[in-house]
């Protein structure tokens, strides 16, 4: 190839990657802002504290787990491996792997404990995740864009909770019954609970708690000092599941 | 010389290939140009037609990143009614017929969105 | 250059031939992998990185090995690594390469891929892992292309290079402690969040990939007109020796720490590792295999007799690169997630669509490597007849 032939194509190749990168680098410096939440002026920090003892009184129970699947089209894969879950029920051994539970109160220990996305102030997963597909709002919700993740499972590595789950076939299929008022998820990315950002958004509650019928599962504002979350906070001793990793977690269960 | 067989052939396999929008058409009769159906009865979209058909790329993937990534889910329309930004909810409340409208310029354009993928189509009245 | 490659002996051919049709299974495997999904894979929701995590993992570690020949040749005017830089910078860049495909073929939206780019992340270590790769990748190119090219016009390579040489230097200890950063900032894994991670990955790299390029030159010696030479395979075994050690030391100092601490969150890992945990042994049989090629590995190099002996150092290369593939490739990654943070033990087993597409892509690194071998030895005119 002559000198000036492979001169222009270097030339050529280095003027089409800076014009490629423009965006990136105007991205960079100017730092994508997500998450206002279209929250209230006062700073709000959302919470819930769950209350395992009253939590199944009715064995078998799963109103709150089949309200979230329902609410937000989770599928369900009869392979465990590929298991799809944003509420479930964990034994309360391995939920709170750092306690030892043989003297604990039994009423409390044998019973499962239901577990998802503790929503940390510190979230590792927003951390590691490189396309901020998962950020957190000013509110404290850790919301996922499933428009924009890779599907690196990154974040599912990172969470100390294992609360979340990939999508490693087509869900479609897998899904009950089709909810037509919420997305499906595609195959090749993660998800986990969002605190029913769609439902915070238009002022209810989180499917969830509005499905238990023993009113286990308490949602509120722990900014606001009379709000139920922190009244039961201050009543009740709370545990937080791997406190000192220093994640924050904002799921409080009352012992 | 003995090339001359395949040079010749090599030709017209390049000419039928190069020319196959010329002959298809002469066969199965010129693709006609996209009507898509529209079934609802409102003047308007959320922003005047000729603009929709535009831009309606562009304005899908703002509401997107302005619902997800913002919490933020009301627009103000070009009427001047607040709707709701969504795919679903709102835009296929009035344009439920997808296999008649969004597919019909789609499939001529051979465009394929992934947004059905995950967002849920109303189901098609046959 | 590249038409170099276009000419070649029968044997050339049919070896490129073969990998040609490993890489067209790996690519038949891949489509298989893209219509259905990640769940070909033996990946589940406990253990979400397996086989191509681990092999990206390792071969960074190759790929940042280049630094062990280019470092005293470029930095120390040790003039005994002056045939080998190409070979090295060349084994570089086909690693880099490797480690990039392995990643894609591990994501679940790989058309998205290009997000890491256009929304830059500065706080996550995947985004720097992209950056460190890329730039490697583009330094080594650059720099073996340059070199290369001034060898075949018989002149002194341009006076810029060099600056961009010693920049890939640091820049290799860089790619690699990068990669150690993705694992060792995770306060939710345990058995990665280990200070030492990153010293153990660059001893790892310095003895597999030297111990490589020692293979390689053999092979080479066998088969082409390029002799090495005794004494920079020489130089390169001692290299390797010493990192060898090095790394059997600091995987001792982490058994110690784990089992005397006898953290469970810490020693279970070893213990599924070493013994099995919760009835799953399934990596115990490889682990001690590896330990085994470790010892074995040291016994030979350290030995100056068998270390002289290039029969008996090439057994030790061998050992060495088998032993650290299995260490720092699935043992290091599938321990991470067993336990699970919630306790449990999940069977990890990679499947065959897995290992075709695993090894599709190390035949595409072969292939690589076998092209820009015969490019160099081309220029020097050292190609067999």
């Amino acid at each position: 190839m002559g000198e000036d032939r492979r001169r222009f194509l270097k030339l050529a190749g280095l003027t089409a990657l800076c014009a490629a990168g423009k965006g990136s680098l105007v991205r960079l410096a100017g730092a994508e802002s997500p998450a206002t939440g279209g929250a209230a002026k006062k700073k709000i920090r959302w919470a819930m504290v769950v209350d395992p003892r009253k939590c199944l009184e009715k064995e078998a129970c799963t109103a709150c787990i089949d309200a979230c699947n329902h609410a937000h089209n989770v599928p369900a894969f009869d392979n465990p491996k590929h298991e799809v879950k944003w509420i479930w029920k964990e034994p309360f051994a391995d939920a709170f792997l750092d306690q030892d539970v043989r003297y604990i109160d039994q009423a409390l220990t044998t019973k499962p404990v239901f577990v998802f996305c503790n929503h940390c102030d510190n979230p590792p997963c927003v951390r590691v995740c490189p396309t901020k597909a998962t950020w957190k709002r000013e509110d404290g919700v850790v919301m996922m864009d499933w428009h924009r993740c890779i599907g690196c499972r990154y974040c599912m590595a990172a969470c100390p909770y294992g609360s979340r789950s990939f999508n490693w076939e087509d869900p479609r299929p897998h899904i009950k019954q089709v909810n037509p008022d919420f997305p499906t998820r595609t195959k090749g990315v993660v998800e986990k609970c969002t605190f029913c950002d769609e439902l915070l958004d238009k002022g209810q509650l989180p499917a969830c708690v509005t499905a238990c019928k023993e009113k286990a599962l308490t949602f509120g504002d722990l900014n606001d000092p009379d709000s139920e979350v922190r009244r039961l906070l201050r009543s009740r001793f709370a545990l937080r599941r791997k406190a000192g990793l220093g994640t924050n977690p904002e799921v409080f269960y009352l012992v | 010389m003995r090339e001359r067989a395949w040079i010749f052939t090599g030709l017209a396999a390049f000419l039928a290939l190069a020319l196959a929008p010329v002959w298809q058409s002469a066969l199965h009769g010129a693709a006609r140009k996209p009507e898509p159906k529209i079934v609802t009865k409102a003047k308007q979209c959320v922003e005047p037609t000729a603009e929709m058909r535009r831009n309606h790329m562009e304005l899908l993937n703002a509401w997107r990143d302005t619902v997800v990534r913002r919490g933020q889910r009301t627009y103000l329309a070009a009427d001047g009614k607040t709707v709701t930004m969504s795919l679903s909810g709102t835009c296929m409340s009035c344009h439920p017929n997808k296999k008649e409208f969004c597919d019909a310029c789609h499939n001529y354009l051979a465009v394929s969105p992934y947004c059905w993928e995950c967002h849920i189509e109303p189901k098609e009245k046959s | 250059m590249l038409e170099k490659a276009l000419v070649g002996s029968r044997g050339y051919w049919r070896w490129l031939m073969v990998l040609g049709a490993v890489i067209v299974l790996g690519v038949i495997a891949y489509l298989y992998q893209f219509a259905f999904g990640l769940g070909v894979t033996g990946l589940s929701r406990n253990v979400t990185w397996g086989l191509y995590i681990a092999q990206f993992t390792f071969l960074v570690g190759v790929a940042a090995s280049a630094v062990m020949v280019v470092l005293p040749y470029y930095l120390h005017d040790f003039k005994t690594f002056g045939k080998l830089t190409i070979l090295g910078e060349f084994l570089a860049i086909s690693a880099v390469t490797m480690c990039m495909l392995f990643i894609f073929v591990d994501m679940g939206q790989p058309t998205r891929v290009l997000n890491v780019m256009l929304y830059p992340t500065p706080h996550s270590l995947m985004f720097w892992d992209m950056v460190s790769l890329m730039g490697y990748l583009v330094l080594n190119t650059l720099i073996s292309h340059v070199t290369l090219d001034a060898e075949r016009n018989a002149v002194a390579p341009p006076r810029w290079i060099k600056p961009i040489i010693i920049l890939s230097i640091p820049w290799a200890v860089s790619i690699h402690t990068v990669t150690a950063f993705l694992y060792s900032g995770l306060a939710a894994r345990p058995f990665w969040m280990t200070a030492i991670l990153a010293p153990r990955f660059l001893a790892s790299a310095f003895s597999a990939g030297p111990a490589l390029l020692i293979l390689f030159c053999l092979v080479l010696r066998r088969l082409t007109r390029f002799d090495a030479g005794r004494e920079p395979i020489q130089r390169l075994a001692i290299i390797v020796t010493y990192a060898m050690l090095i790394n059997v030391f600091f995987v001792l100092m982490e058994l110690f720490t784990a089992l005397y601490s006898n953290i469970p969150e810490d020693a279970e890992h070893f213990k599924f590792l070493y013994v099995g945990l919760a009835g799953n042994a399934t990596l115990v049989p490889w682990m001690w295999a590896s330990a085994v090629l470790s010892v074995v590995a040291l016994v030979l190099l350290v030995n100056p007799k068998t270390r002289h002996n290039e029969t008996t150092l090439a057994a030790a290369c061998v050992a060495v690169f088998v032993g650290l593939w299995i260490e720092k490739g699935l043992g290091l990654i599938i321990a991470g997630f067993e336990p699970s943070p919630l306790g449990q033990v999940t069977v990890y087993t990679p499947t065959l669509p897995e290992i075709l597409i695993s090894l599709g892509i190390y035949a595409f690194g072969l292939f690589l490597i076998t092209v820009f071998y015969k490019i160099a030895l081309s220029v020097r005119g050292q190609v067999a007849a």
